[in-house]
């Protein structure tokens, strides 16, 4: 085997640093507590770990690919750089204003989220473009001047700008760009027409600004990381997975850290669409739960479905609209406050609540026995037999039924009720958010495969089906570190934005096939810092509407040189688009576009068919165990498997646990298990 | 409780995530930029007596209780025996549905079995319905467009034809509004799978049991957070700008026991101009502010919303009389919460908010060629705008944000694409926000200009003019709100008026009143409010006492 096959996978997340390597003899994984002050450390002792496993020299390590929540952790815990935001006067206070509405409607003590940068370092310049990138008002030279010497006195660390429509016509940004950089070369400048080129100032501008906030930050520790690993012996070059699911160098990374936002959860997404197209999916719902939150995401034809615009940083219960719209590319998740550790409790009329609060990992659950009181998911999962308190996290943390039963009974009900309803209750609002997410994309969840991974997800993932009609339920192997060997699978991307408005009516090729060039040319250059010679592959769309809709949908076009008489064909690509999300179009209403997206990305190779196995022969039971199966209301004699005897072709009928160090996976009675070819359980409904 | 309540309480769970999809299927399907912007529409589900049992969680409070009636009227008009499966009914009734004539009510009765079981019912504003177009300026409802009575729109799954010709033919925007109303229907058809799912899984055939639980759990829990105001009548009056002329605002709280009535006799009479409320509109708003105050956590539906008894004497503005005009009934609605709010104050001190800009300053613009020669074509520009919010007892106001409406804004940059207009300014107005303990939120500055070749037109309807938010034990009031040109030239606040090519249009809209003493004012607050320049030095000194 060639050297080129070792690629080492590192996630940091809020607990653990999972390390993922891939070497001629297979994977070895491991994780390691994260480490706060020198998160750095923490990937050294991991790849350390982890070769000695798999017996490698760390310098036949060909490649290092890293992800990590600690820009997102910055973001929300406001540990950013002093960052100046220069902007068009007038709009000073687009990012405090923000959509002007209320995101919960009866809450008379709500608060807004406080804008990054504060009002007095948010400067104006006497300037203005016009939406076709005219000049309305000159930039004066002096005013230029004059921002430099404020900026220079205010001591920032970190500069943002955002002009209006820059997008159109970036050149008094980088006028004002090239004079502060030229008066402080050391200081971070961020431009809005370079780290999100697209129509509407709050969601461009945020993410100019928190580019700005964090990239002092970012670029300091992954010049430190960089370092480390080369002093530790390991000389590849270090590459980092962006939110939208694909590589990029760590240089760009560095100027472009706003783009790292959800690199972590993109690589479970990554993940999961390796196991869709390894096992000939086209329809997938990937679903990961871990302590605190669940997300779920499609993954169709393959690839995860990216969206350009997400919200970070929720600041009241997971509430969409309670946290900062930023516009880059991002694998789309639905993320609700639903985990292990999420808290039950009863609200004014007595109901039953779960989540979004959570016990973590500290205190934990009750059944930990450090001092949790509060009734949590895992109580309820540990109270109806779904977990053995003996081998949980392999033994490691022995389980106290006895505190999840003094917890449950705090909502006046008895242990098991209590527990049944928890769990019912986090599985509905789990399937809920799943539901509308499909609902919101137009698709029809009954003909999706779930693939379920993360910690709790196999817990939970079955009874998700049965209550969303899904016949089909893949639990890959090494879901415990699926974002670290997501890592590995993704492809080297870059997604370039314009915003070009064009009606169709009035549609000019020409200006969008320049467009088009310049868009790939960035986005090649950007592939090339890590795949250069590589095969690769173009990927656009467009972001189209009626007139006079607020809101654009995502279309799909062959990447070509444009005609003008391609309108018809742009036209019928939005009608579908449009009937797939809507179910109909409108004659007679001109249709118009804002925003272009264009991606290069290297190709992927072909993942090895998995042997796939719909019956089988009977697994080993090593013994029976009652649990409560939430479908059928009543306690069950399920049968318990060692996952390691699911080898391929072996079955279990639910009711069934699979049980392994990590996790348990619950089989209802509506279900049987079979082992796959590639270690993966198939849990398939006894009626499909 | 036991472990049936805990299956109800998920099926209440189910039932509101049925809704939500409901109203998102009608959000991504509408035109009407109102519904998509602003979420000005409603979704719900009714059980078979017309009682309301689950509703969206949507933009728009107007909507919220005035939609909970108006199944009611459905059921007692068209009668069981006419209720067919495949039916679905329509009307826009301002006084049967929700209060003006571009909401159009859709309700599809709900079968199952061959049993109709109840009803899905969802509200939305359309993009036009005939008549003069969306303004005040009609003086009674004929002029306002097309009243569609309660009617079937489709009788056992037939479209009736007769009915979409007289729309098409009634109406500026056929394909769209007629499209709107084919959404409605399409909106509880997706609710009505996903109720019909729900009741295969739990093996329900009937809704009575479970309509019972909640709308009984509500109600004794909205008793409840009744009871614990105390019991008194409490008084409030306030005077707001009204169109033609100051309108009086006046209501009675009587609170005895877990009973609580609140009756708006003395407001003023009705206006010859559009901004009456019918009372249905009125109630909707009165409650909206009650339940925030005093019961908030509690689900809508019928049993959360009838112990908030509310009345207003027919013939004054807000309990409006047919054919009175109440095409722009939302800016007297979006007032009336301040007053009730102010009676409640009364009773529950510490609780509300100070006053706010409550009333929207949305802007229709119309740009036409300045030369009318030039052949460039019209365009229409519509923004939504607020002002700022009353300082709350613990907090400060919210600055330009909707409040008691749930509207969003929309980007200048998108605004600037759809019509030839530049958009110079929209940014916080410094010193608006009312002083107080706690300081009201800021207003905002916006300021217009058509783009060459072009002028425009914009119809005022901005309140809080001459009559600004006023404050609360001790906090002052908000800064009023103002229209004119940049240069200083003074419009009027209400009315069509023409902006010239090379003119700019300056809106300040008004700041939230301040809640308690200015003195009283943690410094530090008063520090960050100059350094953030939400304040002026002046101001400090003058209304803080503030030397720095």
């Amino acid at each position: 085997m060639s050297k080129i096959d070792i690629r080492v996978g590192v996630d940091i997340g809020g607990t653990f640093t999972d390390v993922a390597l891939r070497h001629p003899g297979g994977l070895s994984t491991c994780k390691v507590l994260t480490n706060y002050s020198q998160p750095e450390q923490a990937i050294l002792d991991g790849i350390v770990k982890a070769a000695d496993q798999a017996s490698i020299a760390l310098g036949d390590i060909r490649q290092v690919i890293h992800g990590t929540t600690l820009v997102t952790n910055s973001l929300i815990e406001r540990r950013g750089a002093k960052t100046a935001f220069i902007t068009t006067e007038g709009f000073r206070d687009v990012i405090e204003m923000r959509s002007e509405n209320r995101f919960e409607q009866y809450d008379l003590n709500l608060n807004l989220p406080k804008p990054l940068v504060p009002r007095q370092d948010r400067f104006t310049l006497n300037e203005r473009m016009g939406p076709d990138g005219k000049v309305l008002l000159a930039l004066d030279l002096s005013e230029v001047n004059a921002m430099v010497d404020t900026i220079k006195a205010g001591g920032f660390e970190a500069v943002a700008i955002g002009l209006m429509h820059a997008y159109a016509n970036d050149a008094h940004e980088v006028a004002m760009g090239e004079a502060l950089s030229k008066a402080m070369p050391n200081l971070s400048i961020s431009l809005s027409s370079v780290i999100s080129p697209q129509m509407r100032e709050l969601p461009r501008f945020n993410t100019v600004i928190a580019n700005a906030y964090v990239q002092p930050q970012v670029a300091d520790y992954l010049g430190r990381l960089v370092a480390r690993l080369r002093d530790t012996g390991v000389t590849a070059p270090v590459f980092m997975l962006h939110s939208g699911g694909g590589l990029i160098s760590v240089e760009t990374a560095a100027e472009q850290p706003v783009r790292l936002l959800e690199s972590g959860p993109a690589g479970g997404a990554i993940f999961a669409a390796d196991f869709a197209r390894a096992h000939g999916l086209d329809k997938v719902l990937g679903f990961d739960m871990g302590g605190t939150t669940a997300k779920i995401c499609l993954i169709e034809d393959g690839a995860p479905k990216t969206a350009n615009t997400f919200e970070v940083a929720r600041t009241y219960r997971f509430k969409k609209g309670s946290g900062m719209t930023v516009s880059t590319p991002v694998v789309e998740m639905v993320e609700i406050g639903a985990g292990g550790g999420s808290i039950a409790s009863l609200d004014s009329m007595g109901r039953l609540q779960v989540g979004p609060r959570s016990a973590a990992s500290e205190p934990g659950p009750a059944c930990y026995g450090r001092g949790g009181t509060e009734p949590t998911v895992t109580d309820a999962n540990l109270l109806l037999g779904r977990l053995d308190p003996n081998n949980f996290a392999g033994g490691a943390i022995p389980l106290q039924i006895a505190e999840s039963e003094k917890a449950a009974t705090k909502l006046n009900l008895s242990a098991r009720d209590a527990a049944f309803g928890i769990t019912e209750l986090v599985d509905e609002n789990m399937a809920n958010a799943a539901r509308v997410h499909t609902v919101e994309n137009g698709r029809d969840i009954e003909h999706f495969t779930m693939i379920a991974f993360g910690g709790g997800a196999p817990l939970h993932a079955c009874r998700q089906c049965e209550k969303l009609g899904i016949k089909a339920l893949i639990i890959p192997p090494g879901a415990g570190v699926g974002s670290a060997i997501g890592f590995l699978k993704a492809p080297f991307s870059f997604e370039a934005t314009r915003g070009l408005f064009q009606r169709l009516d009035d549609f000019d090729a020409g200006a969008l096939n320049a467009a088009l060039i310049e868009m790939e040319a960035e986005a090649r250059a950007f592939v090339d810092e890590g795949a250069k010679g590589a095969e690769t592959e173009i990927r656009l769309s467009a972001q189209m509407r009626y007139s006079g809709q607020g809101w654009e949908i995502p279309v799909v076009l062959p990447h070509k040189q444009f005609e003008d008489s391609d309108v018809s064909l742009i036209l019928s690509a939005f009608e579908d688009a449009y009937c797939t999300l809507f179910g109909r179009i409108i004659d007679g209403l001109a249709v118009e576009i804002t925003n272009w997206l264009l991606t290069v990305s290297t190709v992927l190779p072909d993942t090895e068919p998995v042997v796939g196995y719909k019956n089988g022969s009977d697994a080993n039971v090593a013994q029976t165990r009652e649990f409560f199966d939430a479908a059928l209301r009543k306690s069950v004699a399920a049968r318990e498997v060692e996952r390691s005897s699911m080898t391929p072709g072996k079955a279990v009928e639910g009711p069934a646990i699979i049980v392994e160090s990590e996790t348990s996976t619950v089989v209802t009675s509506g279900y049987r298990a079979v082992g796959q070819g590639d270690g993966s359980l198939l849990l398939l409904a006894k009626e499909a | 409780m036991g472990a049936s309540d805990i299956d109800h309480q998920i099926m209440w769970n189910r039932l509101i995530a049925v809704v939500e999809e409901q109203a998102t299927t009608l959000i991504r399907t509408a035109f009407s930029t109102s519904v998509r912007e602003a979420g000005d529409l409603s979704a719900g589900l009714f059980d078979r007596e017309g009682r309301m049992i689950a509703q969206a969680v949507t933009g728009t409070p107007g909507h919220v209780n005035a939609m909970a009636e108006s199944v009611t009227h459905f059921a007692a008009q068209i009668g069981p025996q006419n209720t067919f499966d495949g039916d679905v009914f329509i009307t826009n009734d301002p006084w049967l549905g929700t209060g003006h004539l571009h909401d159009i009510t859709v309700v599809t009765p709900v079968f199952r079995k061959g049993a109709h079981i109840g009803y899905f019912a969802c509200t939305a504003h359309v993009v036009d319905i005939g008549g003069r177009g969306f303004g005040p300026d009609g003086n009674e409802v004929f002029e306002e467009g097309l009243l569609i009575p309660i009617t079937k729109f489709a009788e056992r799954g037939q479209v009736q034809p007769l009915l979409i010709e007289m729309i098409r033919a009634n109406v500026r925007t056929p394909d769209q509004t007629v499209g709107d109303m084919y959404s409605l229907a399409t909106c509880n058809e997706a609710g009505d799978r996903r109720l019909q799912a729900m009741m295969d899984e739990f093996g329900i055939d009937d809704l009575q049991s479970l309509s019972d639980f909640v709308i009984e759990t509500s109600r004794k829990a909205t008793l409840e957070a009744i009871s614990k105001v105390p019991s008194g009548t409490y008084h409030e009056t306030m005077q707001v700008d009204g169109y033609d002329a100051p309108v009086h605002m006046e209501v009675t709280l009587s609170v005895d026991g877990d009973q609580l009535l609140a009756d708006f006799a003395g407001t003023s009479g009705m206006s010859r101009f559009g901004v009456n409320c019918p009372e249905v509109y009125t109630r909707a708003y009165a409650c909206y502010a009650l339940k925030c105050a005093i019961a908030p956590e509690v689900p809508n539906n019928t049993g959360s919303l009838e112990p908030f008894r509310i009345t207003a004497p027919e013939g004054c503005i807000l309990a409006a009389k047919r054919p009175a005009p109440v095409s722009v009934r939302h800016v007297m609605g979006h007032l009336v919460p301040d007053v009730v709010l102010g009676a409640l104050h009364k009773a529950m001190p510490d609780t509300v908010p100070a006053e706010g800009a409550s009333a929207l300053w949305n802007i229709q613009i119309s740009a036409r060629a300045s030369d009318p020669e030039s052949g460039l074509p019209n365009r229409e520009v519509l923004m939504f705008n607020s002002g700022g919010t009353g300082a709350r007892p613990g907090f400060d106001g919210l600055s330009a944000t909707a409040f008691p409406s749930g509207v969003s804004t929309m980007s200048v940059e998108a605004t600037e694409h759809v019509g030839p207009i530049t958009v110079w300014r929209k940014d916080l107005r410094e010193g608006s926000g009312g002083a107080g303990a706690l300081r009201g939120g800021l207003g905002q500055t916006i300021e217009i200009e058509p783009r060459e070749g072009y002028d425009f037109y914009f119809n005022a309807m901005f309140d809080r003019v001459d009559n600004p938010a006023r404050g609360r034990n001790g906090g002052l009031a908000g800064g009023a709100g103002a229209v004119e040109l940049a240069d200083g030239t003074k419009l009027r606040s209400k009315g069509r008026q023409l902006v010239k090519n090379g003119q700019r249009l300056r809106l300040s809209l008004p700041g939230g009143g301040g809640y308690g003493a200015p003195e009283q004012r943690n410094r530090d607050a008063v520090a960050g409010d100059v350094a953030a320049g939400f304040i002026t030095a002046e101001q400090a000194k003058q209304d803080y006492g503030f030397e720095g």
